[in-house]
């Protein structure tokens, strides 16, 4: 009888990888309201101000990224960023940083827009789709769980998915 | 209009009445089948074993002799009807053919109507006009994962399969709405991708045409101006187009003539103000997991869309 019993508890086990992440379609509340004070450089004036991290609310959940990688292409990032090598734009899969590696600093510099060429996109992209982004661009350097990571390219693409992309430990260089 | 009908029994055009007569004759030839073998079935049962005590092997074998051989001629006469069917069903496609790529998206239809001139082509979204008794070659690509374009009045399924190009020539002799849909499990939303194929005369199939070529009205109002100012700086020209706007995003539907569309949502819900309203403020309610975004969109704002929205005939 015990054996069967243990017999059912190991046939059960499986179910134990179910729910690993949940899809969440609606807007999350707005994790945002604090990007506007993101810092972008390690420079302050006066006393160092807490850096208390904000998290991508996307950044272990593998829909999330998939998203931000879909809307990589639809809103026309690679136009300028390539598809994370840089261009127009400075590569997303390297180790350098101009303005932060973060995910509150990736997502005011998509809000907000930077100098030299990187427009805002906060009127116009919702927040919810920004924080997918910013899981994506992290995915990129692969500043995400592997298990979240996409492991492959829906187009062609010289370079391999970002599951078998290297991770690079975050540099703030502050420039190019 | 007309209610809408999606029926393989209600064939509309050439293709889908072989279909039909296909389905009937098998239908009807299963159903005497049917009834033949209960009928033997019940015999047996009821039939005694002492009674007539006819245990001669020689009636059985030709008994069941007759049987297969039965089985066989009917197998093959479906098999035949079968292959006249699918010949009958690939007989269409002419040079002078209107032909329009169909794009297959999660979860939504692309319409394009190619012309050789760029300015002349016609995009719209989840609706495919055709002018009655003309050949049309519906071209089929899909943006991410397999799709089939299925409009049962019309014809057979045809897969959209990313990365390739497929083709379905279809005709319609009977003018009408007919309902088509994916029916090629694609994702979350699958159930809710339809499209509607409105079949109509030819010359009120080319002033439809005349009028898709059209760009955007220029708004009227203050308000529908305000509605056009949101649209174009807003959340929906990341990925919407309203032509002769600057909005022109390309991965959602083109809204140039939404006001003429029956739907909203590929199918999802009828395209009147409330609905939209609704779509527009949260998507994620009225079809979960679609890639519409909740846009955050202000009272005042939404309003403004709306009216401008309602003008874009």
């Amino acid at each position: 009888m015990t054996r069967w019993l243990a017999l059912l508890l190991v046939a059960m086990l499986p179910l134990a990888a179910c729910e690993r992440e949940s899809r969440r379609y609606r807007e999350l509340p707005a994790a945002s309201s604090r990007a506007s004070s993101t810092r972008v450089s390690d420079l302050v004036p006066g006393q160092p101000a807490s850096s208390d991290l904000v998290l991508s609310p996307y950044q272990e959940n593998a829909y999330g990224i998939a998203e931000g990688k879909r809307l990589y292409s639809a809103f026309n990032c690679n136009g300028c960023h390539a598809m994370g090598g840089g261009g127009i734009g400075p590569a997303l899969m390297d180790s350098k940083w101009i303005y932060g590696s973060t995910p509150d600093q990736i997502y005011s510099t998509i809000s907000q827009g930077r100098p030299d060429g990187m427009p805002s996109f906060g009127p116009r992209v919702p927040s919810q789709q920004i924080w997918q982004l910013v899981a994506y661009v992290q995915s990129l350097s692969v500043q995400v769980p592997r298990d979240a990571e996409s492991g492959r390219n829906d187009d062609m693409n010289a370079r391999q998915p970002e599951l078998r992309l290297d991770r690079l430990p975050p540099r703030n260089t502050g420039h190019r | 209009m007309p209610a809408i009908i999606q029926s393989a029994l209600h064939p509309a055009g050439p293709q889908a009445a072989s279909i039909s007569h296909l389905w009937w004759l098998m239908f009807w030839t299963c159903s005497v089948v049917y009834v033949v073998v209960i009928g033997a079935l019940l015999v047996a049962i009821r039939r005694r074993r002492d009674e007539g005590g006819s245990t001669d092997e020689r009636s059985l074998t030709r008994s069941v002799a007759a049987a297969t051989g039965v089985t066989v001629v009917i197998l093959f006469g479906l098999l035949f009807a079968s292959v006249a069917t699918g010949r009958a069903v690939a007989s269409l496609g002419s040079a002078e053919g209107l032909v329009i790529d169909v794009t297959g998206n999660q979860w939504w239809w692309d319409v394009t109507y190619e012309n050789p001139t760029p300015s002349l082509q016609v995009k719209t979204a989840n609706e495919l006009h055709i002018p009655v008794g003309r050949q049309v070659r519906i071209q089929l690509k899909s943006n991410d994962v397999i799709h089939s374009f299925w409009v049962p009045n019309l014809h057979g399924k045809m897969d959209l399969i990313p990365g390739r190009q497929t083709a379905i020539w279809l005709q319609a002799d009977t003018p009408g709405v007919y309902r088509g849909q994916c029916a090629e499990y694609c994702g979350l939303q699958h159930a809710n991708m339809a499209l509607t194929v409105i079949a109509e005369a030819s010359d009120d199939f080319e002033r439809w045409l005349v009028a898709q070529r059209q760009p955007a009205p220029p708004p009227a109002s203050p308000e529908q101006q305000r509605g056009l100012e949101v649209v174009e700086r807003g959340p929906c020209a990341m990925c919407h187009t309203v032509v002769g706007t600057s909005a022109g995003g390309r991965t959602a539907p083109d809204l140039t003539h939404i006001a003429t569309r029956s739907t909203i949502a590929a199918g999802t819900a009828p395209n009147t103000r409330g609905y939209l309203a609704g779509w527009i403020t949260d998507p994620q309610h009225m079809k979960p997991g679609a890639k519409m975004p909740s846009t955050g969109l202000s009272a005042d704002e939404l309003q403004a869309v709306l009216a401008y929205l309602e003008t874009l005939k």
